[in-house]
């Protein structure tokens, strides 16, 4: 079972796949990775593996749908790409993440 | 929310696809490492280099794969399924213990299952055709002075109809016999006298043609018309589809049949399957005691009524009382002291739920008893086991598996043994359904009903304890298993016959729990065998194996009054003259039958009763030489002869109890007593004797003789030493030469009438011998179980003392002593939880004291023996250790 610090980084992690998807259009988990460890630069230190279970829990729940395909290489692989239920959810968390670092800033400034 | 549903829905997809799902699953990590590994390469690393990277960036396979398929599946249900599997072998590799196991549990299941389905199928919802029977609540008088219920008078009823509000119908179902005769059989049949409503009321609707009509149930004699049953329709008409309209003969008088029940409707009374209905009207031909629907006084009416939606008990209780109040102040003469009382369905007290109930109460208090014994005898042998599998589970805590995992382990192994138990258990209960009716003693032509119901209720109940005894079973194991320590059981480990080891207490425990209960049952049991040899034994005020008891129906011949005179004089005569006959009389009813008594309101001379009681005193219409025939002694005056006729001057025979409430001391021969209006002198006083039941008090009661009160039904009693066969022979014989078209019922001995009337007694006394029995059993073969596998495991020790030079007899007085003091820790709990419990068995038990010396006796010596046997095998094979094998290993 996760421990409540591993929530964190999960629920940031969501944020994350679900940006990424929603600009770069649809991706294998390979590509999802590394759009990420690029993005942040490498300070996010990313399992990889721990990609995976956060891409299904997000086609459980119909954020994102997946399908068989072949990479720029030729190599089988499973592209994820947003739907519609997905980017309405993007939206909302990025607003939430929004107000929420708003927030910490504001407490952080006035302390 | 829809969310969630769905997320639900595509993880229980995934059980159903894992294989599939799990190559998915490979080949998508895979070609991540392939991608990742490529990447690096081009990136200039060495081809070793690329790959170790990969790897490292993507972090743990497997873990990843273990947190995937936790995300993907319902984590649950999947390790359920593979600890069901799991159970499943376990159950399969030691037989002997499975077997052992789901024995005693659908033994303890299925004796729970069988009784809350004959509480069901009696109590609780006895009529399975009735609609809406938790509305149904059953009616009866009441009056002052006396405990038990009473009937209730025809007008009484139409009044109570008339005034209350609060309730949808007044149902009246009177159950009373006749010998049907269809073709060239004739067999006794029970039938109900019931009011017009009757079917529309209960929500019953005939097969074939119609119920009864309004107004059919007024009008004396006016409408001969009968439903059958089915069973009488299939069995006796052949299932004749033309049958309506047909006529049939009851009691003398024809009567159309114009309706057939449906199947599985057996009337509304618990114990006795009714063959057909009889609208009020028709009372009188099948009711002692004449016309009785305009008579206020007379008392004969059973019925139930059906509460209007939203009406509680209560409040039913409260509108019938007041009317019931206001009957009694408008006819002072018939209902002073009455009053009417409700009762629920399952204390009706007119059938034979009221006479079940408390041996149903018992049985329930028994078979949990039952229950606990079994469960505990099956978590001792899955302690035993989980000792023999302590290296497994210490193994599986070593690789990593969490106590929670085991625990649910365990208990899913408990669930899987308890539902299996319950499904036999269920098995049981099915077949068990109609042994109630077994244990009764057959009565010829009348069907016994007493039906179990397996609806949801009891399903619901047997799942509750199926339920129970899993988490009993389950946790017994569990218990050990939160106690295992890496480390220690490492260790080589010693258990000692004398010690016990630190664990063996839970075990004793259980033992002691098993030695205990089954000493309450075996108390229980002997206790109401000793009742029922007391009841069997006790002198009902008359002679019981010297009086055979018959009779010879001529009502249902169509006698008249005169006719049936001049047959039954004449019979009289040539009974008495059969070579060992001593003497033969008849009287209408015959005492602990089934016949009620008739009963009347009395005024006796120089008795101011107080303001508020009426008194009355039921009374037997008997013939000349009665008391000489029964042997009912006479105290003073004399018993009535053939010249005690319709000319004569009325006269009457008070018994004592009669004399010492209404002559208080004087000497009432002489003095007159008032009976249905009618004066009449007392001329003799009898002494007490037992009229409606063995266990009934002292009550006042009245002889008239027969030729002053006659009626045509009649039973006949005749003292003689001969067999009840040979009379039988005989008697059939002179009956008839005096009508070629009559035969005598079955011939008993008075005796055998009050073994019948005492046959709820002998139900509870079986049951619960059986099951205390079962209960011995399964207790012994707990105490055998923890004493060998004591002795298994301390082989060394044994070995040792041996070596040490112990002698087998110390050796055997080494185990027998522990397995006994085992047993006396049982036995002193069982007594004190006996002395506690007996007092609850109260109305079964007859002039025996719930704490009787002798019986706590027996069971002690009985749970000694048991005790002893158990332990004597394992404390046997202690004495052949050999003493170098034991040592060596």
């Amino acid at each position: 079972m996760p421990s409540s610090k591993s929530e964190v980084l999960q629920g940031t992690l969501d944020l994350l796949v679900l940006k990424t998807l929603d600009s770069m259009g649809p991706m294998h988990g390979f590509g999802i990775a590394l759009r990420i460890q690029q993005v942040s630069e490498d300070l996010l230190q990313l399992n990889q593996g721990t990609l995976y279970p956060a891409l299904l829990r997000h086609e459980q729940r119909g954020w994102i749908a997946s399908k068989w395909g072949v990479s720029e290489n030729n190599r089988k692989a499973k592209y994820y790409s947003l739907t519609r239920a997905g980017r309405k959810q993007l939206e909302e968390e990025a607003e939430s993440w929004d107000r929420m670092s708003a927030m910490i800033n504001r407490v952080l400034r006035t302390t | 929310m829809r969310e969630l549903v769905r997320m639900f829905l595509r993880r229980l997809a995934a059980l159903f696809r894992r294989s599939g799902l799990e190559d998915d699953l490979d080949d998508e990590v895979r070609s991540h490492l392939e991608m990742a590994e490529e990447l690096n390469l081009q990136k200039g690393m060495s081809a070793e280099d690329a790959r170790r990277e990969a790897l490292r960036s993507f972090g743990g396979i497997e873990q990843t794969k273990e947190n995937y398929r936790d995300q993907r599946g319902l984590r649950m249900i999947e390790t359920t399924l593979q600890d069901l599997r799991f159970g499943l072998r376990m159950l399969r590799r030691s037989p002997g213990f499975s077997i052992l196991a789901i024995l005693c549990l659908t033994l303890g299941i299925g004796a729970n299952a069988a009784v809350f389905s004959w509480v069901e199928g009696i109590l609780f919802r006895p009529y399975p055709a009735v609609t809406r029977q938790e509305q149904l609540l059953a009616l009866s008088g009441t009056a002052r002075g006396e405990s038990g219920p009473t009937a209730i008078s025809w007008p009484d009823l139409l009044d109570l109809q008339r005034s209350c509000t609060l309730i949808d119908s007044f149902i009246v179902s009177k159950i009373m016999g006749t010998t049907l005769s269809v073709g060239d059989r004739a067999e006794r049949t029970a039938g109900s006298i019931v009011s017009a409503n009757y079917f529309d009321a209960i929500g019953v609707h005939p097969l074939l043609g119609r119920g009864f009509e309004p107004g059919e149930d007024s009008g004396r004699n006016a409408h001969p018309v009968t439903v059958i049953s089915y069973q009488l329709w299939k069995g006796r008409f052949n299932g004749d589809p033309q049958i309506i309209g047909k006529t049939q003969r009851l009691n003398g008088v024809v009567h159309t049949i114009v309706g057939v029940a449906p199947e599985g409707f057996y009337g509304t009374f618990v114990g006795w399957g009714m063959q057909f209905w009889v609208p009020a009207s028709m009372e009188e031909i099948f009711e002692a005691g004449g016309y009785k629907l305009e008579d206020r006084g007379a008392r004969w009416i059973e019925a139930y009524v059906r509460l209007k939606a939203g009406v509680n008990a209560a409040q039913a209780q409260e509108e019938i009382s007041a009317v019931g109040k206001r009957l009694e102040a408008d006819y002072p003469d018939t209902n002073r002291g009455r009053g009417i009382k409700l009762w629920p369905l399952w204390q009706t007290p007119f059938n034979n739920a009221g006479t079940l109930l408390p041996t149903l109460e018992i049985m329930l208090a028994v078979v949990v008893f039952v229950l606990l014994i079994a469960c505990a005898n099956v978590g001792n042998l899955l302690l035993v086991r989980s000792f023999a599998r302590r290296h497994e589970m210490t193994v599986r805590l070593a690789i990593g598996a969490g106590r929670g995992r085991l625990l649910k382990q365990l208990l899913t192994e408990g669930l899987l043994l308890s539902a299996i138990g319950a499904a036999g258990g269920l098995l049981v209960a099915y077949w068990c359904r109609h042994a109630l009716v077994l244990l009764f003693p057959a009565r010829a032509g009348v069907a016994m009903h007493l039906p179990g119901e397996i609806d949801w209720r009891v399903l619901a109940l047997s799942a509750g304890v199926c339920l129970i005894a899993t988490l009993l079973l389950g946790l017994v194991p569990a218990m050990q298993t939160s106690k295992l320590d890496l480390a220690g059981a490492l260790k080589a480990e010693s258990a000692g016959v004398v010690g016990g080891g630190g664990r063996a207490w839970v075990r004793s425990g259980l033992v002691l729990l098993q030695m205990s209960l089954s000493f309450v049952l075996l108390v229980g049991a002997g206790l109401l065998l000793q009742s029922l040899q007391r009841i069997r034994t006790a002198s009902p005020g008359f002679s019981t194996r010297e009086v055979k008891m018959t009779a010879v129906d001529l009502v249902s011949a169509g006698y008249d009054a005169q006719r049936a005179q001049n047959f039954q004089d004449e019979l009289i005569e040539r009974v008495k003259a059969l070579p060992g006959v001593e003497l033969a009389a008849f009287a209408r009813v015959t005492p602990l039958g089934y016949g009620t008594y008739s009963s009347s309101p009395i005024a006796v001379d120089g008795y101011q009763p107080p303001l508020e009681e009426q008194p009355t005193v039921e009374y037997n219409e008997v013939g000349p030489d009665y008391f000489a025939t029964l042997g009912i002694p006479l105290v003073s005056g004399r018993e009535f002869a053939r010249a005690d006729d319709e000319k004569a001057a009325l006269v009457v025979v008070a018994n004592e109890t009669m004399s010492a409430k209404y002559w208080r001391g004087r000497n009432p021969i002489g003095e007159r007593v008032q009976v249905k209006g009618r004066w009449m002198q007392v001329v003799g006083v009898a002494k007490d004797s037992k009229y409606q039941s063995i266990r009934e008090a002292p009550k006042p009661f009245l002889f008239v003789p027969r030729r002053q009160n006659f009626s045509v039904g009649a039973t006949l009693n005749i003292r003689t030493p001969l067999s009840p066969e040979a009379v039988a022979t005989a008697l059939a014989r002179e009956v008839r030469v005096l009508d070629a078209n009559l035969a005598p019922y079955e011939v008993i001995t008075l005796q055998e009438q009050l073994d019948r009337s005492t046959s709820p007694q002998k139900v509870a006394v079986t049951l619960v011998g059986i099951l205390g029995g079962l209960a011995l059993l399964l207790a012994a073969i707990g105490l055998y179980g923890v004493m060998s596998y004591a002795v298994s495991q301390s082989t060394r020790e044994l070995g040792l003392r041996m070596a040490l030079g112990a002698g087998a007899s110390n050796l055997l007085r080494l185990v027998m002593s522990r397995g006994l003091a085992l047993t006396a820790g049982g036995l002193a709990l069982g007594v004190a939880v006996a002395l506690g419990l007996t007092r609850l068995l109260g109305n079964l038990l007859y002039k025996v004291s719930p704490r009787d010396p002798l019986t706590f006796g027996s069971a002690f010596v009985i749970m000694t023996i048991a005790g002893l046997a158990a332990c004597f095998l394992p404390a046997w094979r202690a004495t052949r250790t050999d003493p170098v094998r034991a040592l060596r290993e």
